[in-house]
């Protein structure tokens, strides 16, 4: 097999296109008669609406209409069906696409205006009268926990609508026996996703079929498909959902949110195209966030610090409502036990609704606050033992020789953990061979002499990736010799086309430059899930694989009869199928996929079916589990309270690397979304719900001149579990990214500050922590 | 709605339309002039999304109202080269893999080419605090700082 392509650096095959402006977004899209939607939201956390006066509105020149759910009732009605069933969850916590008479979080979607342009549209907002009772709000999770708490939701009994464990081995008796322990409080905080594109829906329908269209700026089209479907009673044959180019996912765009449903009714009802563009307000407040965990979680160690058992509970804020089930919680209890080989856990996560934006995952989904409290609880292993943080984790972590290593911990799907492979232990050392940590000390040293405090941080992560149960794609052979890669797993930027074109370039033997892929149609290719848990290059790119290699196949078989020789003195290479060591006994693939393509009157190849094409589904139930360390070194200015990151060593293990460019290029921004968590990114809300933060003026995104530059080292140990080898690598950079952030800033503050047990944290966070030393 | 009648130039070419007052020079180029290079992430003027040329410096489209652009010289990314034949900065950004999901790459393209003009030898430092104000949630920035120091090469002396 030639690997020309598969582990270069191959240039992006999307590049050209979007550097010079060629990109097609959501808002790029001018259909014929379209008309323009902006949406009435929830002023108020939770209210019950009086009434709704839209006339002055409608008189406004350029308004079509104002909808709400009732103008709707002979199209669909009801609430929006779960994404992601839970058995915890016996009923559905959904919302409608615009809501009856409750809102429970503001920016909760009420009414939507339909108007000859965007800026109509927004003018009505204001002339809409609306008559709101406002009732109570649970705006913060540990309030919202307690039985007298308001109800998020007026009908429901309680605010806790799942508690989650995850337990191994015998904790009590591991507990009981073990050396040492101690109890940490934690309070995790993640923001938004923030995708430079908001979200954005073109929804039209076809006049004469009465087929509905939908454009939206989505990691999972075919959910979207799926559910529309079933929401307004049409088969899907009826309905064609496109992700065009979409600008950033990080997790939040996977949802099928009831905007997208409204615009697609509201196209429906009024019989022409509607386009509706989030603006960046509306994204802080309607655009599915992560927000806060709050931990209490006991560890158990021997007398040489070795990790055994770690127990405790969690409260997650999941917002006003549940549309992607308990997936979000679930994928933080999944986190543990992390790289350490413990003996027993026992984990309890109560999911609590708060009258605020739905939570749902974002880059890392629940296992940064994860391995957040992991690392934390290692370092004050560490720091309550006098030992090197780094030994506490040679001493505890899974062992290279221990793989494949079942952790005791369960999938969410319920079945059991077993990661892979890999060297956790030699992805520590490495990168602190790499960040010269036996020199660390003296460069703190010279820190200290310009009165600055030098830290050094590090963490660890392993990463399930590859979630099934598929991603598929075809490979076809047109008659002029171009491959069409078509598949369901839609993109959001990190470079799918160019991955697949490498994959099945090298399967065919053509240049890469004569591969087009298309994804994220469904009328292109019939099945797909969605792009997240750092899925595709395994799924998706495994279903490449072996579709392209059936195409190679069949060229060969039919080869073999034009050329007259047989199968096993063929090779594949520069477009054409040849016999080993003649020259010029050729025949082009071209000429096969013609032969294929079949003429009228004329025979095809014996027992060869037509079409020089293949489909290939890789299933999988196993994950591929990717790890890696990562640290850094923090200066703090101890008169501004200002970290700065010196610099940040990854070391990082994602199996085989089929674009060693792109992978870097996740690892980096993963990590830079995993500083913002640490030190900037903070969704603040008032105590009745109100959101705070909402501009970036007030919500701070991680800047080009607040960040270091990042040095990656990978570790290539190819995963047993696909035919490629890979495992996932959009999230690994992110998961450990504010745990290290953290570890670096305590051992700046030094010994006699108190252990950080929060993120993000403020320079005004450090200068309280700097004076409790003073003090 | 009031309109008014404006003249500018775009990209090289003249331009006279008739534009309503309240629309922002990010909308006029895309809505009224096709050109959807130019992309909208916060329309409050912190992402840096927008960002475009006029009269030599970069500004915000979504805080500049069109009727302002009257009588001036607009540069947006359609300007740079063509898919065959990328500029130096575009084919660094290529070659240093700074971009991913492509949304906030044109304004990093414009405000690197805004100061690349005036600042031919900036070091790394100075490209970071120019980047400050052009947001970019995929990348990390450093692929983008590499380019800009490629292109800055580049176009010093040309192959």
């Amino acid at each position: 097999m030639s690997t020309r392509y598969f582990g270069a650096p191959v240039a992006r095959i999307e590049d050209p296109r979007l550097l010079t402006g060629g990109g097609r977004y959501v808002d790029d899209i001018v259909l014929p008669g379209m008309l323009h939607a902006a949406f009435l939201r929830s002023p108020v956390a939770h209210g019950r609406i009086r009434s709704i006066d839209r006339s002055a509105a409608l008189a406004i020149p350029g308004i079509h209409a104002v909808y709400t759910m009732t103008d709707f009732a002979g199209i669909a009605s009801g609430p929006m069906p779960p994404m992601a069933p839970h058995p915890l969850l016996q009923t559905p916590i959904t919302c409608r696409p615009l809501t009856d008479d409750e809102v429970r979080y503001a920016g909760e979607p009420i009414a939507i205006v339909i108007a000859d342009s965007r800026a109509s549209a927004e003018d009505a907002l204001a002339a809409i009268a609306l008559d709101i009772e406002h009732l109570p709000a649970a705006a913060d999770a540990r309030a919202a926990a307690a039985k007298a708490a308001p109800r998020v939701h007026t009908e429901r009994e309680s605010n806790l609508i799942a508690t989650m464990r995850g337990t191994h081995g015998k904790v009590d008796a591991v507990f009981a026996s073990a050396a040492h322990r101690f109890t940490e409080s934690f309070a995790t905080h993640r923001g938004g996703c923030h995708g430079m594109e908001c979200r954005g829906v073109v929804a039209s329908v076809d006049g004469p079929s009465g087929d509905l269209t939908l454009f939206t700026s989505s990691q999972s089209p075919y959910m979207v498909r799926r559910f529309l479907s079933s929401y307004l009673g049409r088969d899907e044959s009826g309905i064609r959902v496109v992700a065009p180019d979409v600008g950033g996912g990080f997790g939040p765009k996977a949802n099928v949110y009831p905007e997208e449903f409204a615009v697609a009714l509201a196209a429906i009802r009024c019989g022409r195209p509607v386009k509706w563009i989030e603006d960046r307000q509306e994204h802080f407040l309607a655009t599915t966030q992560q927000r806060d965990q709050f931990w209490t979680l006991e560890v158990a160690c021997d007398a040489h610090g070795r990790m055994l058992g770690v127990r405790g509970c969690c409260i997650h804020d999941n917002g006003a409502y549940a549309p992607y089930g308990l997936i979000l919680p679930a994928t933080a209890l999944a986190s543990f036990p992390g790289p350490y080989a413990l003996q027993a856990f026992d984990i309890a996560i109560d999911v609590v609704l708060t009258n605020l934006v739905p939570t749902s995952p974002v880059r890392g989904a629940g296992r940064p606050n994860t391995a957040f409290v992991l690392e934390r609880l290692a370092d004050g292993v560490a720091r309550r033992l006098g030992l090197p943080r780094e030994e506490v984790r040679r001493r505890s972590f899974v062992r290279a020789e221990q793989m494949p290593y079942v952790t005791g911990g369960k999938m969410r799907d319920g079945s059991p953990v077993a990661y892979d492979s890999g060297d956790y232990i030699g992805a520590l050392d490495l990168v602190l061979d790499k960040i010269d940590a036996a020199g660390f000390e003296r460069r703190r040293g010279e820190a200290a002499k310009r009165g600055r405090l030098l830290g050094l941080g590090l963490a660890s992560c392993v990463e399930d990736t590859g979630l099934g149960p598929f991603e598929g794609a075809s490979v076809r052979v047109t008659p002029s010799g171009k491959v069409v890669v078509s598949t369901g797993a839609a993109s959001q930027g990190q470079g799918h086309a160019t991955v697949f074109a490498q994959i099945a370039a090298d399967a065919l033997g053509v240049a890469i430059g004569d591969v087009i892929v298309r994804s994220a149609d469904t009328s292109a290719f019939p099945l797909g899930l969605s792009t997240i848990a750092s899925r595709i290059a395994v799924t998706a790119g495994s279903s490449v694989e072996i579709a392209a290699r059936k195409v190679r196949d069949k060229a060969i078989k039919v080869a073999a009869q034009l050329l007259e020789v047989a199968e096993h003195d063929l090779d594949i290479n520069d477009g054409a199928v040849h016999v080993a060591g003649v020259r010029d006994m050729k025949v082009t693939l071209a000429t096969i996929a013609r032969t294929l393509s079949g003429a009228a009157g004329v025979a095809l190849p014996k027992e060869i079916e037509p079409d020089l094409a293949a489909t290939g589904y890789f299933e999988t139930s196993q994950l591929a589990f990717a790890y890696g360390s990562q640290a850094c070194e923090v200066e703090i200015d101890p008169e501004t309270g200002d970290a700065k990151i010196i610099r940040y060593v990854v070391a990082h293990d994602c199996g085989r690397l089929i674009n060693p460019k792109l992978v870097d290029g996740q690892i980096r921004g993963g990590v830079v979304h995993g500083i913002g968590n640490a030190l900037f990114e903070r969704m603040r809300h008032d105590v009745s719900g109100q959101p705070l933060t909402t501009t970036y003026g007030d919500y701070l995104l991680p800047a080009a001149s607040e960040m270091p530059d990042i040095e990656i080292h990978h570790i290539e140990t190819p995963s047993p579990r696909n035919p490629i080898g890979v495992k996932g690598a959009g999230e690994g950079g992110t998961i450990p990214a504010a745990a290290w952030v953290i570890s670096a800033i305590e051992d700046a503050l030094g010994s006699r500050a108190p252990p950080i047990t929060m993120h993000p944290v403020s320079p005004e966070n450090i200068l309280e922590w700097l004076k409790t030393i003073k003090a | 709605m009031t309109a008014r009648r404006i003249n500018l130039r775009v990209n090289g070419r003249t331009v006279e339309a008739e534009v309503e007052v309240r629309v922002s020079l990010a909308d006029f180029l895309r809505g009224q002039l096709g050109l959807t290079g130019t992309h909208l992430g916060c329309e409050h003027g912190v992402c840096g999304a927008c960002t475009l040329i006029v009269d030599r410096r970069p500004v915000r489209a979504c805080l500049m109202l069109a009727v302002q652009a009257d009588g001036s010289n607009v540069e947006t990314v359609e300007s740079l080269g063509t898919r065959e034949a990328l500029s130096p900065l575009q084919q660094a950004f290529s070659d240093h893999h700074a971009l991913q999901c492509g949304f906030c790459t044109p304004g990093m393209l414009m405000t690197l080419e805004a100061y690349l003009r005036d600042h031919p030898a900036p070091t790394r430092e100075e490209i970071r605090e120019v980047l400050s104000g052009n947001l970019c949630r995929c990348t990390g920035y450093q692929g983008i700082v590499d380019a800009a120091l490629q292109a800055a090469q580049v176009r010093r002396a040309p192959a």
